[in-house]
């Protein structure tokens, strides 16, 4: 057992881990910030906001030595969730092993290495998905090789179903992504690849999602498990029916958790857990439960320890682990199994028609936009119940939410500057010229395509380099990248709350003498962009026209864009926690870039301490997760345009 | 002299923005401040052409115009020429509104204050260009030294774009026959420089130029320069195409081109205006344009659009009813 953590700096987050290994934990499981995860450094204008955020901060192998500090390499087994930057950040781990006497040989653990996911919902990618599978398929051969009992892969289709996936949808796209890696290290394998594809397919694993239907979630995992074991045999040829086995790892649903009588969500994650233990076939290796408050802002140690407990009651008090498969012979079971199977095979054989995973980015990513469109309108149109939210809102007040910090963490502000700082004496220290060297030899792998990128960057991490360096050299030659924001393609809808909508819209344009124009902008390196996207779709839908560029945008990028667009009001969406820093420095670059009389309204993850401040500060409307009902924030975003620019009611 | 006029007039870039929320705003105030800039703004005020060169860029959806866009911007900045850049976005507006991405595929320094890009949705108008494009690219052409108009489509588009651009550049990608017999067919007009995308893609793209330069000789336009360009590192063919633009420019009677563009202009305004009833009353579309080219060739835009209402005999009030 091991929990997700990591926060601040190396040495904060050694010291977390070294006291959670003193309690008997035998693994780590290491969360990384943003700007690791995307490859900038510290002090990169796009950092800002995001240091030592929602994981720790490594930016060169004095960061990884710090971090690792003390911890026995050779017996711990380690996951990393790292996925655009997982080769630098292995090279990393690599050399702090070598400086411990460990050898790369002896080393555990997982990278999660899973970049199409990126593009489709967790957004924290680097590069094109070509070089990004590239990218992957070297860490994995090296690590078949080289480190092999490391697991290379952890294909996600967890971040899928959080983006709204369909259970069909979900198995589909994420078997489809493996095809995509096992073909591309296949290729890179070359003549060996005979002789290693076997233990190649048996080292990759899965992290799936587990929603509140759990009859449904359950039925899902044995049809990925059918279909992994026949993609196995037929695709791959593997033989061995061990190396054939559908492994996963689970974190349950976040999506379905409420912000609204948050401890209703105690009940939806115990019937999830459910989804991914009840039989035994297919049972989850490891499960990670989210904390009841996550709608509400950071979980604090008691709230994870409740989520521990739950794990806990289910598998020490409970006969769940008593029996053998309880669904088999199940008709109920077989024939959910057997539809599930059927419905992904042709979504498979579709994106497959579409050149696999890497060409059909932008089919996969609109097709999610779209499912979960569709899932908003059943909730709003009351046809999907989400109890507390928009059934059965009557509540008493919360005892649990009603303490001096609201039910929620509070993480120190201090971390980015001293980061800043260490960052520059880090830079002064090193040796320029072995840097610039190990930077020219990663650019010279990068460019040649029959190269692998890790023993450059391996040699890049003694080196010195930075974490920003490594990935702004891979920058330059593979080409940055913008996920598509699968908008465009969302169908629109129409009933008679939009047409309402819609003629005030006309109206109020036809005053201001232009259509109302509306930027969403996603400020710093969060890549949660469904409540964006949706928010997008709906405004278009009402009849604005909408300016949305996707995520990861600079503050000054946001300002200049709604300069130049001359849109009339401003929408902003974060869910890293970063608020308190982004959205007054997009005030500050909109007063800056001439657009400071435009309203700007923020939704996200925001504690309503923090939005009084945000109001204090000139944000014009707050809105969180409790605010579900789409329309009626387009329409107070008109209400303000029109108060704004005097329109009579 | 009114201050937006000043100030684009004295090569303000920064009122880009200014000039396009008003060219964009249908009140009638706006209209008439409009009208006065457009004067200000016009051959006889600047005692000469607007030096910017208008450079239409069209093509089918997907064919890598915003890809290609991006290396062209790069290109025009590295020389340290200004760019303003009119994305027209081609979204259907069944519900009225419109998402514009096109900012978000050309890829730009925001910093920079001589790259201006602004996205503005074609509306119900057929034919590629956004109600306010024409005057934004004769505004932004006094003080940009280029201004480009991204429309897409094929058989239609740029023909419109033809009407206003200096020089107007169809972007193809290899593999879609669609661009090639429509060319053929006559459905699409021979653009200035045809441009052959994503070269990367090797003999796919060389013989998807090969088809291209054959359709161009069976037509007779031996002349027009087609190219490949790769627009996705290592970027190809982007100095030739910055090269054949720059070509194009310089040999064209460019006073010609911009008073056809003034008078296309005058009339599609009025077209939108007053619709097919009053492009009756002036004896149809080929008489209004035959008449228009009999007109003083040094009237700006809104003095040719006051002549056809005039000659039309219809007063205000027979406006239509105008949307935004």
């Amino acid at each position: 057992m091991r929990t997700y953590a990591g926060h601040s700096d190396a040495q904060r987050s050694n010291e977390l881990y070294r006291r959670n290994l003193a309690k008997g934990q035998t693994g780590l499981s290491i969360a990384f910030d943003l700007p690791t995860q995307t490859g900038y450094d510290p002090d990169d204008e796009l950092a800002r906001g995001e240091v030592g955020k929602v994981g720790v901060s490594v930016a060169h192998i004095g960061d990884m030595r710090t971090l690792l500090h003390g911890i026995p390499l050779d017996r711990m087994n380690t996951s990393m969730t790292i996925n655009a930057t997982a080769a630098w950040l292995l090279a990393l781990y690599i050399v702090a092993a070598e400086d411990q006497g460990v050898a790369a040989a002896q080393l555990q653990g997982t990278t999660q290495n899973d970049i199409l996911k990126e593009y489709l919902s967790r957004g924290t990618y680097a590069f094109p998905p070509g070089p990004s599978l590239r990218l992957i398929a070297d860490v994995i051969a090296y690590t078949v090789t080289h480190v092999p009992r490391w697991n290379p892969i952890n294909v996600c289709s967890y971040h899928l179903q959080e983006a709204g996936a369909t259970p069909v949808q979900e198995i589909a796209f994420a078997i489809s992504n493996a095809i995509a890696v096992l073909d591309a290290v296949r290729d890179r394998l070359g003549d060996r690849a005979p002789e290693l594809m076997g233990s190649v397919f048996g080292r990759i694993s899965f992290f799936v999602n587990a929603g509140v239907r759990f009859i449904e979630e359950h039925a899902k995992l044995r049809a990925m498990a059918q279909l992994w074991d026949e993609l196995g045999r037929e695709r791959y040829g593997v033989t061995d029916e061990q190396q054939r086995r559908f492994r996963y790892g689970v974190q349950v649903n976040s999506l379905g958790l409420t912000e609204s009588q948050p401890e209703n969500n105690v009940y939806r994650i115990c019937l999830e857990a459910l989804a991914v233990t009840l039989g035994r076939d297919v049972r989850a290796r490891a499960v990670q439960l989210p904390a009841w408050n996550e709608a509400l802002g950071l979980p604090r140690p008691w709230d994870q320890q409740w989520s521990l407990r739950l794990q806990q009651i289910l598998a020490y008090e409970t006969d769940l682990l008593e029996y053998g498969d309880i669904f088999a012979g199940s008709h109920v079971m077989e024939g959910l199994v057997a539809e599930l199977v059927d419905g992904a095979g042709a979504e498979i054989a579709r994106v497959a028609e579409l050149g696999g995973a890497v060409e059909a980015v932008d089919y996969m990513k609109a097709a999610l936009v779209e499912s979960h469109r569709e899932r908003w309108r059943r909730i709003e149109t009351g046809k999907l119940t989400v109890v507390g939210m928009n059934r059965f809102q009557e509540t008493e007040p919360s005892p649990l939410t009603a303490g001096s910090d609201g039910g929620i963490l509070v993480v120190d502000q201090q971390v980015e500057r001293e980061r800043r700082e260490a960052l520059a004496v880090w830079r002064a220290e090193r040796d320029d010229a072995a840097v610039a060297d190990a930077l020219g030899q990663l650019g010279a792998a990068a460019r040649d395509d029959s190269q692998s990128i890790m023993p450059a960057s391996i040699a890049a991490a003694r080196a010195g380099v930075t974490t920003g360096e490594w990935a702004q050299t891979l920058r330059d030659t593979f080409g940055s990248y913008r996920a598509p924001t699968g908008v465009g393609e969302a169908s629109a809808v129409t009933d008679a709350d939009l047409e309402e909508l819609r003629d005030e819209v006309e109206r109020v344009s036809a005053a201001i003498g232009r259509r109302v124009k509306f930027l969403v902008g996603k400020p710093g390196l969060d890549g949660h962009s469904n409540g964006a996207e949706q928010i997008a779709v709906r405004a278009r839908d009402a009849g604005l026209d909408v300016v949305y560029q996707g995520i990861r945008l600079t503050p000054s990028q946001i300002a200049t864009s709604a300069a130049q667009e001359g849109v009339h009001v401003v929408g902003l969406s974060i869910l890293s926690g970063s608020h308190a820093e982004l959205i007054p420095a997009v005030l500050a670059a909109l007063r800056e870039a001439g657009a400071g009389d435009v309203p700007v309204v923020v939704g996200g993850i925001i504690p309503e301490a923090d939005a009084a401040a945000l109001r204090e500060a000139g944000v014009a409307a707050v809105y969180t997760p409790k605010d579900w009902d789409l329309n009626r924030m387009i329409r107070d975003i008109v209400d303000l345009v029109a108060a704004r620019y005097s329109v009579p009611a | 002299m009114s201050d937006l006029g000043a100030r684009v007039r004295a090569g303000d870039l920064s009122a880009a923005p200014a000039v396009l929320n008003l060219l964009e705003n249908r009140t009638a105030a706006a209209r008439a401040k409009t009208a006065e800039l457009l004067a200000e703004l016009s051959p006889a005020a600047l005692g000469g052409e607007a030096p910017g060169h208008v450079v239409g860029v069209t093509g089918p959806p997907g064919s890598g115009k915003s890809t290609l866009l991006s290396r062209l911007v790069a290109g025009w900045r590295a020389r340290g020429d200004s760019v303003a850049v009119l994305a027209v976005d081609p979204s259907s507006r069944r519900s009225g509104g419109a998402l514009l991405g096109d900012r978000a595929r050309i890829e730009h320094d925001p910093a920079d204050p001589a790259t201006f890009i602004r996205s503005t949705a074609a509306g119900t108008r057929l034919g590629g260009l956004a109600p306010a494009t024409r005057a934004a690219a004769a505004a932004l052409a006094v003080c940009f030294d280029v201004v480009v108009i991204e429309t897409v489509g094929v058989g239609q588009s740029e023909t419109e774009v033809a009407d206003v651009a200096d020089t107007v550049a169809v972007v193809v990608q290899p593999g879609s026959g669609d661009a090639l017999q429509f060319l053929k067919a006559g459905i699409m007009e021979v653009p200035d420089v045809l441009v052959v995308s994503k070269a990367d893609l090797g003999r796919i793209a060389q013989r998807a130029l090969a088809d291209v330069r054959a359709a161009l000789r069976s037509l007779g336009a031996r002349e027009t320069p087609a190219l490949a360009v790769s627009s996705v590192p290592p970027a190809s063919g982007i100095e030739d195409l910055l090269a054949a633009l720059d070509e194009h420019r310089q040999a064209l009677d460019l006073r010609a081109r911009r008073l056809g563009a003034r008078r296309a202009h005058a009339l599609a305004d009025f077209a939108d205006e007053y619709g097919e009833r009053g492009l009756r009353a002036l004896g149809g579309r080929r008489e209004a344009e035959r008449w228009l080219a009999s007109c003083d060739p040094t009237l700006s835009v809104p003095s040719l659009i006051q002549l056809l209402e005039r000659r039309q005999g219809v007063d205000a009030p027979n406006r239509r009813h105008s949307a935004p």
